[in-house]
């Protein structure tokens, strides 16, 4: 689903590289943490997927496309089959949760009747059901989370990628929203979470890629968060 | 769908920016008003002249008795002389380009004189005074030169006239005109342009979370920039509009209403030209917002 062949990429000639030629595959259906320090490469890592930066060297495929050659109005097609979630949410303020996932849709020019039927869906699976008239400055940290869940995978994309999306949220909550991610996994769908927070790695037991300045230096299976506690 | 998304999107954009939407109405209203001015003028200039040009003619003006010119130094022009000259108008190489010649003698120069005098100074002067003269029409008026090159040396003849001499100065002043509608014209469009531009970038910055979120779950590039161009484009069309109004209202009432009754021996353009116009005021509007969303979407809503 995702491969990286001796994906390197160096920002600046000269610069010590964001990626210093990382191999790795991860196939249909895994959930993968992507762990490491600030600066280890981890946001490049997913950009590199995203197709929002192209590798200096290497090669990089996303279901089923060969980035590196990928054409710049092909790049939206890339995008529908990845769902991303981030640390800061990113929802329209003066949008509703309903209007906010509908957006995702409207976007894409999916019809009206596709979006009334899918979007209370969406939200009935996230658990937000009878909130949909609610503007996110009313919801809880968790609550909002749950909604730009709702957003990237309303299109059932095979590939959801995470960016720390527990950063922002107490223990508590988080555990909530890690069980919703574990069940949108179980649907088949490819999870990639980079972060930082050692208990739920710890507790899941899932694969745990580890970058440090820009090299691979772990790729295990039910791993947990740091190399010291193995 | 996606239609009504965009235009949801263009009047939420125009709405959130209407002051800055409201700068670029007007500025291309102004702008354009002059563009359209200019061109009227020149419209007028051109039909003036056809006008005008139809009417005058050449006037060879003949050796009278008495005369300082050089040329007249033999004394009147002679009846051969004067037979001579209508050879070279009618049968010479100048034929194609003169239509028609016809002659005025003393007699009826001085009729002429006396029926335009009201102060009585025809009374000091005889017919014999006065000078004849061939009058000549051209089938083409800018063909002026060469009818007066070829006559002007000629034994007898005095002095040649182009009577479109008069009107030049006139047509010098309204081509002046035209000249400094244009370049004001030019000036503002430039503001039009660097208005639209900044009223585009404004937009697109406020709308930053939007585009992001369109450009994470996949839209294309073309969906998010479209409002963008659009919400340019309708400000701009809106000053196109308001400008051919404007055209409209000044020929109807300034030229057609009050010029045309109180100036009665001129030919004037009519709201038929202002709709020759509008279209070019229109495509420039357009091409004018274009060029602005071209200039600063490349870099404010990348893909």
């Amino acid at each position: 689903m995702i491969r990286l062949d001796n994906a390197t990429k160096v920002y600046k000639r000269g610069a010590r590289p964001a990626l210093d030629s990382v191999s790795v595959e991860i196939e249909r259906g895994d959930f993968v943490f992507l762990v490491g320090s600030s600066g280890s490469g981890k946001s490049t890592f997913l950009k590199l997927i995203l197709r929002e930066e192209r590798p200096t060297g290497g090669d990089v495929y996303v279901a089923g496309r060969h980035l590196n050659k990928l054409s710049a109005w092909r790049v939206p097609h890339l995008r529908r089959e990845i769902g991303a979630v981030f640390q800061d949410f990113r929802l329209l303020p003066n949008k509703t949760v309903y209007q906010n996932v509908a957006f995702a849709l409207q976007v894409i020019g999916k019809s009206r009747h596709h979006i009334q039927s899918t979007v209370p869906e969406m939200l009935d699976l996230v658990g937000l059901s009878g909130k949909e008239k609610r503007f996110p400055h009313e919801l809880s940290g968790g609550e909002q989370q749950r909604v730009a869940i709702a957003r990237a995978f309303v299109n059932h994309p095979p590939i959801l990628l995470c960016d720390e999306p527990t950063g922002n949220l107490d223990p508590g909550t988080s555990v909530g929203i890690m069980r919703l991610l574990d069940r949108i996994n179980r649907t088949g769908t490819t999870v990639l979470m980079a972060t930082h927070d050692d208990e739920i790695v710890d507790q899941m037991r899932k694969r745990v890629i580890e970058l440090r300045g820009g090299e691979l230096v772990r790729d295990q299976d039910r791993g947990v968060y740091g190399l010291e506690r193995v | 769908m996606r239609l009504r998304f965009i235009f949801g999107e263009v009047f939420n954009g125009l709405r959130r920016n209407t002051t800055m939407a409201l700068s670029v109405v007007l500025v291309t209203f102004v702008s354009l008003m002059f563009v359209g001015a200019a061109a009227l003028t020149q419209m007028q200039i051109d039909q003036l002249k056809d006008d005008w040009y139809g009417k005058v003619e050449i006037a060879i003006f003949l050796c009278p008795e008495s005369s300082r010119n050089e040329r007249c130094a033999e004394g009147a022009v002679t009846a051969a002389q004067e037979d001579d000259i209508r050879a070279v108008l009618e049968d010479g190489a100048l034929s194609d380009l003169v239509q028609k010649v016809y002659y005025e003698s003393r007699e009826e120069a001085y009729g002429k004189f006396v029926a335009n005098d009201d102060e009585g100074i025809w009374s000091y002067l005889t017919p014999e005074q006065m000078q004849p003269s061939f009058r000549v029409k051209l089938s083409d008026p800018e063909q002026y030169q060469v009818v007066a090159d070829a006559t002007e040396g000629l034994p007898g003849v005095d002095v040649v006239r182009d009577q479109r001499e008069i009107f030049s100065e006139l047509f010098r002043f309204l081509n002046a005109a035209t000249v400094i509608a244009a370049a004001l014209a030019g000036v503002m469009l430039i503001a039009a342009m660097l208005l639209i531009t900044t009223t585009i970038r404004l937009s697109a910055l406020s709308r930053r979370r939007e585009t992001q979120i369109m450009r994470m779950v996949g839209s294309s590039r073309s969906l998010i920039q479209m409002p963008f161009m659009l919400e340019g484009a309708v400000a701009a069309t809106a000053g196109a509009v308001l400008a051919i109004g404007g055209l409209f209202f000044g020929v109807r009432y300034l030229i057609e209403d009050w010029l045309k009754s109180s100036v009665t021996w001129v030919q004037y353009i009519g709201t038929s030209d202002v709709w020759n116009v509008a279209p070019w005021l229109l495509v420039i509007a357009v091409g004018l917002a274009a060029v602005a969303s071209i200039v600063t979407l490349g870099r404010y809503t990348r893909a």
